[in-house]
């Protein structure tokens, strides 16, 4: 073990230029930094995206309101929705991913730190190059800014006839050169994984985060190559004539569907197989138990990863599939909840008989817990087929979704930023300003989406820029826009805690948290390199064996 | 829709397909009521039960690893249930999906645009727009209607979700429905499947007709439009400018396909797919500017001086 390990003492005496600064941070190949580059890329686009939702939520507080016109909303969620997934989510998990692997595995850096670099700079390119639609997307038609055709783009919305100009065209090579990214970082993860691991640390004392991102990296290579593939047929049918998905000659829509589908579904996965491993980190050490079922949540893992290949069509439902159809995507899709429930349980089954200890990154585990057994029944209620006719495209999914991924996930890496925030920069997040930020968004968010189902099963569809009075959509509109407001207040705070604590927040020390894990063994920040000398492990917790001689982990597993 | 406020709950079922989906959902609803319920407690139970006091805080509780009949159960349980649910919907996929068309049942074309809705009754030589009128189905004799649904641009969903779930209308790829009311009434919808600027007005209705009016209703709309000497002036204005490029106008030389057919524009409640009530006031606003009623609508302002713009919504007016 390197308990020994020493931080590398700051070397830099005086002040450097801010161009030096600067040139370190553009060139670094460090993962950590890496890490950190897509972690303040990601926060600004989640801010970006926040105020484009808050754009819609004010349109549609209100029937018949013309805050903004419809092409205006019709661009807001088209960017809030690309921006939030491939901008924000990708790069904020893939960020966190960088940072930890290595720590957890007691290497040095990643297996192949250029390409990491060059992934995250190409990630970031492409952000930049969605966002100069609103600048360059009218091209010489004057045809408006950016992108308004969703962020699933339906053919033939995409079709030069739909959408003129160039915004279409930025969003496609913005989608395909991100996804080129999030394949290099993919690569260099399941190389990491599988071939920097410290002596000792066989496949089955991994720490769980690594599993996990070991998992979702496989995900990412299957489902972003049907993507890119797509982009790329798109703008043959945009450039060079095809007739891929151009029906007025020919081509076909439910192709494009299918194409998009078979990727949209797996980043659900990609994306809250993440927030899986933050939770199977945090909620053991705040719970002072080993996770139950290791091998059970592992192979859950592997197993949702496989399930969830085979359940994009339940995006389609309404498509006019054939009964045969419908009823195989029904069973894979109620299948994807055997493993995940079994995920909940073992999850429940850490907490039972420890003791929890209530500190910001286990108030969010719980609500994370809590509010992600709800989307996954709404999930499951959603594959019932003939129940989904009436739901599919209405404001329920959206209140789903919106379940998984902010109830879900962002509680998830909020969660993780208050545990690591300590290992990042030697200093603890205010546990004051963190609980106001969760109490304040835990209430946001309920207020916004367990009322968003209701519209829905009103039959108020989604992607609409207004809607009549007299419909029952009213009052829970404006309760839902309301809502909304309290998140963005929240958000804020969460902001606030990140910057004050940099400077005033408490020391952190090695290991604030008495956690097990490798990356806990060194100073804080870590230093360069991660590990003066590499560690030798025996078990799934070496820093618990190290607390406790007299009864290590070793001694079970 | 402007003229009539309702709800249009998928809770309210008034065909066989969408009390077949209603029943469903019951059932589902229960399943995971029930699943939320327990899963629920359990975590409340464990977050209060298990927290540390001040006098454990020292000490590590019992390291438990796992246990294998534990995750035994918890996977058993749950195949089970996923089968049972499975098998649930599989049989509603098939009693909606696989109805056979009985011979006497009503036929409908049903084609999106760009942002308005097409009906098109092949077997009575009627097109509409809009408003779909077809005949109540008397559960002793069920006279279904099967729509046939096609898009003449991008993809649009048709919901109404008291008749039934929606299905997607998408070029190149027929696809169909089947709706049996066991009530008269208008039931409101909108389309469901984002499909351009104007996608948040593409409202929908249909009225179901008890079997008298529904005949009557297609006997007036088999009729030409009516011709009134006194709006001559009117309908000069209309058959000289572009109107007819785009509208048709039964009995008269407007033939156009792209846009929405007039012969009874006044037999319609409102205009521009549900947009606004059809008054005359709100006519003549829409022909003078379309985007000032609905921006991003695909009809463009024709810039008729107020002359021309009076005498063809008088004209308009007596298209019943």
């Amino acid at each position: 073990m390197s308990s020994d390990v020493m931080a590398i003492p700051d070397m830099r005496a005086e002040r450097r230029p801010w161009v030096e600064t600067l040139h370190d941070w553009v060139t670094t190949v460090d993962h950590k930094r890496i890490g950190l580059l897509y972690i303040f890329y990601a926060l600004l686009f989640l801010v970006i995206a926040g105020g484009e939702a808050l754009i819609i939520r004010i349109q549609l507080m209100f029937p018949h309101n013309d805050f903004v016109s419809p092409q205006v909303f019709n661009r807001m969620f088209t960017m809030h929705g690309t921006t939030m997934i491939f901008f924000f989510a990708m790069p904020i998990l893939f960020g966190i991913g960088n940072y930890l692997v290595p720590l957890m595995i007691g290497a040095r850096d990643m297996a192949f730190p250029r390409l990491n670099a060059f992934s995250f700079w190409l990630s970031a390119l492409s952000g930049f190059l969605l966002y100069f639609s609103f600048l360059g997307g009218s091209g010489l038609y004057g045809a408006g800014s950016a992108p308004d055709m969703g962020w699933w783009a339906y053919a033939p919305l995409t079709a030069r006839a739909f959408s003129p100009g160039s915004s279409a065209d930025y969003w496609t090579i913005a989608v395909l050169v991100s996804g080129f990214g999030s394949i290099g970082t993919a690569v260099n993860l399941i190389a990491t994984i599988l071939c920097m691991r410290c002596p000792g640390m066989t496949l089955g004392r991994m720490p769980l985060l690594s599993w996990l991102y070991l998992t979702m990296s496989g995900l990412a290579l299957i489902g972003i190559t049907p993507l890119s593939a797509a982009q790329l047929m798109l703008l043959v049918d945009r450039y060079l004539g095809g007739h891929f998905f151009d029906t007025q000659a020919g081509g076909s829509a439910t192709l494009w569907m299918h194409f998009f589908w078979i990727f949209g579904h797996p980043e659900v996965y990609i994306l809250v197989i993440p927030a899986f491993a933050f939770m199977s980190e945090i909620i053991p050490v705040f719970s002072r138990k080993p996770i139950f079922g290791y091998p059970v949540m592992v192979a859950a893992t592997v197993c949702i990863a496989f399930v969830s290949m085979s359940v994009w069509a339940h995006h389609m439902f309404t498509i006019g599939m054939n009964s045969y159809a419908n009823s195989f995507f029904a069973i894979t899709t109620m299948a994807v909840g055997v493993p995940t429930g079994i995920k909940i349980f073992n999850w429940l089954g850490t907490m039972w008989g420890g003791r929890i200890q209530f500190k910001t990154p286990m108030l969010f585990s719980i609500a994370f817990l809590f509010q992600f057994l709800i989307a996954g029944l709404t999930g499951i209620i959603q594959a019932a087929v003939p129940f989904d006719w009436q739901l599919s495209l209405s404001y329920f999914v959206v209140a789903h979704f919106h379940y998984v991924i902010v109830g879900g996930i962002l509680f998830a890496v909020f969660a993780a930023f208050y545990y690591w925030y300590p290992k990042v920069t030697g200093r603890l997040m205010s546990e004051t300003l963190g609980k106001w930020h969760f109490w304040l968004f835990v209430i946001g968010f309920h207020m916004t989406f367990d009322l968003m189902h209701i519209p829905g099963m009103l039959g108020m569809p989604r992607r609409i820029y207004t809607y009549d009075p007299g419909r029952g959509w009213d009052t829970l509109n404006l309760l839902v826009s309301i809502g909304a407001f309290i998140q963005a207040i929240a958000i804020l705070i969460f902001v606030w805690n990140l910057v004050v604590s940099y400077w005033k927040g408490k020391r952190a020390g090695n290991d604030p948290w008495d956690a097990w894990t490798l990356e806990w063994s060194v100073s804080s920040p870590p230093p360069a390199y991660n590990f003066a000398t590499i560690p030798i492990v025996a078990s799934r917790r070496p820093l618990w064996d190290l607390k406790h001689p007299e009864d290590p982990d070793s001694r079970y597993e | 829709m402007v003229s009539s406020t309702g709800l249009s709950s998928i809770f309210a079922p008034e065909t066989t397909p969408a009390q077949s989906i209603f029943d469903l959902s019951m059932f589902v609803l229960a399943i995971t009521g029930v699943i939320f319920a327990v899963v629920g407690g359990l975590l409340v139970y464990a977050v209060l039960k298990f927290r540390a006091t001040r006098d454990d805080a020292d000490r590590e509780p019992a390291q438990v690893y796992g246990s294998t009949q534990i995750e035994l159960a918890w996977t058993v349980i749950p195949i089970l249930i996923v089968i049972v649910l499975f098998l649930t919907t599989a049989r509603v996929i098939h009693a909606v999906q696989d109805a056979v068309k009985p011979a006497n049942a009503l036929d409908v074309t049903v084609i999106g645009h760009q942002f308005w809705w097409e009906f098109r009754y092949p077997a009575l030589g009627i097109v509409t727009a809009n408003e779909l009128h077809i005949p109540v189905s008397d559960p002793a004799h069920p006279r279904p209607t099967f729509l046939k649904l096609l898009s003449a641009d991008t993809d649009h969903s048709f919901w109404i979700p008291q008749l039934g779930g929606k299905t997607d209308l998408i070029p190149n790829h027929p696809n169909t429905m089947w709706m049996d009311p066991r009530r008269t009434g208008v039931f409101l919808g909108q389309c469901a499947q984002y499909c351009g600027t104007q996608h948040g007005k593409m409202l929908l209705s249909v009225t179901v007709d008890s079997t008298e009016d529904f005949d009557a209703w297609v006997r007036t709309q088999q009729q030409h439009a009516t011709q009134d000497e006194a709006v001559l002036a009117g309908k000069r204005v209309f058959e000289t400018t572009a109107c007819i490029n785009c509208h048709a106008i039964a009995g008269t030389v407007a033939n156009g396909q792209y846009g929405p057919d007039l012969t009874h524009l006044m037999s319609r409640k409102t205009l521009a797919s549900g947009a606004v009530a059809n008054t005359s006031d709100n006519l003549r606003r829409w022909i003078e500017n379309p985007d000032a009623v609905k921006p991003g609508s695909l009809m463009p302002a024709m810039k008729l001086n107020d002359a021309d713009l009076d005498a063809l919504v008088r004209y308009m007016a007596t298209l019943r």
